[in-house]
């Protein structure tokens, strides 16, 4: 515990004053950040500003965009469609989540063995999952010839191309985002808590209920956001896997750029940053959650 | 009481069972010696990956993301290192505004990203080129490679610059014969970061590689627009493959980089 880390910094800081007769030295840090914050700021910070602007100066300095939005119907419809994907993906990573983030931490010998289930399919690419999907779910794809064997079904049924295989191959895709968080909060319970909340007389599910679920919440709410805030940006897999009229947010921008209305689609890009961006903000504030952001972030 | 722990691991195994089929049955099906998408197959056989090699319209996409994917790993991993070494000494308010910008593309959903960068890179007619690729996929993947190598950045033992210093080592060699080789691990797993992710890029891709610079994921997503023929399968294994040996790579190289850390810091006094 004696080891307190310092920043790096004071290793070239603090020594050797005697060798440095100007202070160009403290500009060095800078000079070497400089570079790729230039770089950002030209082939990406400034495209997506440039971009915005388009919501308040096409045709001329104005307002207008944002304030049709209320009466656009589309837009309400698609805001709508977005947020309840959202909603349903991220609890049903929660539901599906919790369980394995347990798993992970409670059993020693099957924790490298469930760590790369977890971590094989988050390491495959969003479009390759939602290919499979496409494989499983389609007409003739697997559930179907599944359901059909089973005599639960009499024709294959819709299931590709609706809300609901967006739903599932979105939660499969984001389930990873909710499962790490969660398992760093439970790893860093005392184990002593739990042993002393049993050895009380407390059952498993009172130990549950009153010791583990209240000090995994701040990975739990981490998880929450990061799965949902990544889940109002999708595109692909509702794109891919989903219903031809269940457009979500950001396929309606893509949309409206092919149709090259770019004061409607920078308009639209500004509410997805703005509510991705409000989200974060407040994650932020929770106690814990930044911390857990920043380990699950790696 | 015997209830109790097998129910629950159950319900584990079934939920990962959800996580891992898709991915065995995409594999499983690349096999698949049907001219149609079957599964299970009716056999086996390696006529979708003779599809895949034989064909132009796949291998030149393949050539294409593997170019851009090796140029993003040069320029991140040599950019991303810099301002990682330098960000760390900033002060507060300014590290807080370029970690910030630096991080931003973890965050800000990818479509608006992609057509941002779509709209002003096409006013400079770079639309359909490889260099507009490298040039965008290299903000995308930046992120990985400045946390990475802040990460083992902040787990070096500051004495060891600091006597590297004290025994006349000049600030130069400090860095290349002390810091450098302690940040290895940590800028080799950001390169591995880096190529995943341009490699794998799609939303940016479909903007902006127009005809000319068309990558793999590109390729992939246009030809499911009209079928789904198991070459993709074939394809989306061999990528699974590809990323899942690169990541185990990375994964395995920060484990040990963390022990040899821990090692270190325990046998100082």
């Amino acid at each position: 515990m004696s080891e307190v880390v310092q920043p790096a910094s004071l290793a070239l800081a603090v020594s050797r004053p005697k060798t440095v007769p100007f202070d160009w030295r403290r500009a060095v840090p800078l000079l070497l950040a400089a570079p790729l914050l230039i770089y950002m700021l030209v082939f990406y910070a400034l495209p997506v500003v440039a971009m915005l602007l388009r919501s308040v100066n096409d045709p001329t300095w104005t307002l207008s965009h944002y304030a049709t939005l209320f009466d656009d119907v589309v837009f309400q419809k698609t805001f709508w469609i977005t947020i309840n994907t959202s909603v349903t993906v991220t609890l049903g990573c929660l539901i599906l989540g919790y369980p394995v983030a347990m798993g992970l931490v409670r059993s020693r010998s099957m924790a490298p063995f469930i760590l790369v289930i977890i971590l094989l399919p988050f390491w495959t690419s969003v479009l390759v999952r939602s290919y499979a999907w496409m494989v499983l779910l389609g007409r003739h794809g697997l559930v179907n010839e599944a359901l059909l064997a089973l005599g639960m079904i009499e024709r294959p049924i819709r299931i590709l191309n609706t809300p609901l295989a967006t739903q599932i191959a979105m939660i499969h895709i984001l389930l990873p985002y909710m499962i790490l968080p969660i398992a760093n909060a439970l790893r860093q319970i005392d184990p002593s808590l739990i042993r002393a909340a049993s050895g009380l007389g407390a059952t498993p599910f009172m130990t549950f209920r009153q010791v583990i679920l209240p000090l995994s919440m701040s990975g739990v709410a981490a998880g929450t956001l990061l799965t949902f805030v990544l889940a109002l940006g999708f595109y692909i897999t509702p794109a891919m896997v989903g219903g031809p009229r269940d457009i979500t947010l950001s396929m309606l921008i893509a949309q409206q750029v092919d149709q090259l209305n770019w004061a409607y689609a920078a308009t639209l890009s500004a509410v997805l940053l703005a509510t991705a961006l409000a989200l974060l903000a407040v994650a932020r504030k929770l106690p814990g959650v930044g911390n857990a952001f920043k380990t699950s972030m790696r | 009481m015997k209830l109790v722990h097998i129910l629950p691991a159950s319900v584990v195994g079934l939920i990962l069972f959800f996580l891992a089929f898709p991915i065995v049955v995409v594999a499983i099906v690349s096999f698949s010696s049907a001219t149609y998408l079957s599964f299970p197959p009716p056999a086996f056989g390696l006529r979708w990956y003779e599809a895949y090699f034989s064909n132009p319209d796949w291998l030149k996409p393949t050539w294409v993301s593997i170019w851009v994917a090796c140029a993003v790993v040069v320029l991140a991993t040599f950019l991303g290192t810099l301002a990682a070494l330098g960000i760390a000494r900033l002060p507060k308010g300014l590290r807080v505004v370029a970690a910030g910008l630096i991080l931003s593309p973890l965050i800000v959903p990818g479509i608006v990203v992609a057509i941002g960068i779509y709209y002003a890179y096409s006013r400079y007619g770079l639309v359909g080129t490889p260099i507009a690729m490298v040039l965008a996929h290299t903000c995308l993947a930046v992120p990985f490679v400045v946390t990475s190598v802040t990460a083992s950045l902040s787990g070096i033992d500051p004495r060891l610059e600091q006597a590297a210093l004290s025994l006349g080592a000049t600030p130069g060699a400090t860095f290349f014969q002390v810091t450098l080789p302690l940040i290895q691990p940590g800028v080799l797993v950001g390169a591995l970061f880096a190529f995943i992710t341009s490699f794998d890029e799609l939303i940016v891709a479909l903007f902006i590689s127009g005809t000319g610079a068309v990558t793999l994921p590109r390729r992939m997503w246009d030809d499911l627009r009209f079928q789904i023929d198991p070459t993709i399968a074939a394809v989306s294994t061999l990528t699974i493959v590809l990323t899942a040996a690169l990541m185990g790579a990375a994964h395995l190289l920060r484990k040990r980089a963390e022990q040899n850390r821990m090692a270190t810091s325990s046998a100082a006094p």
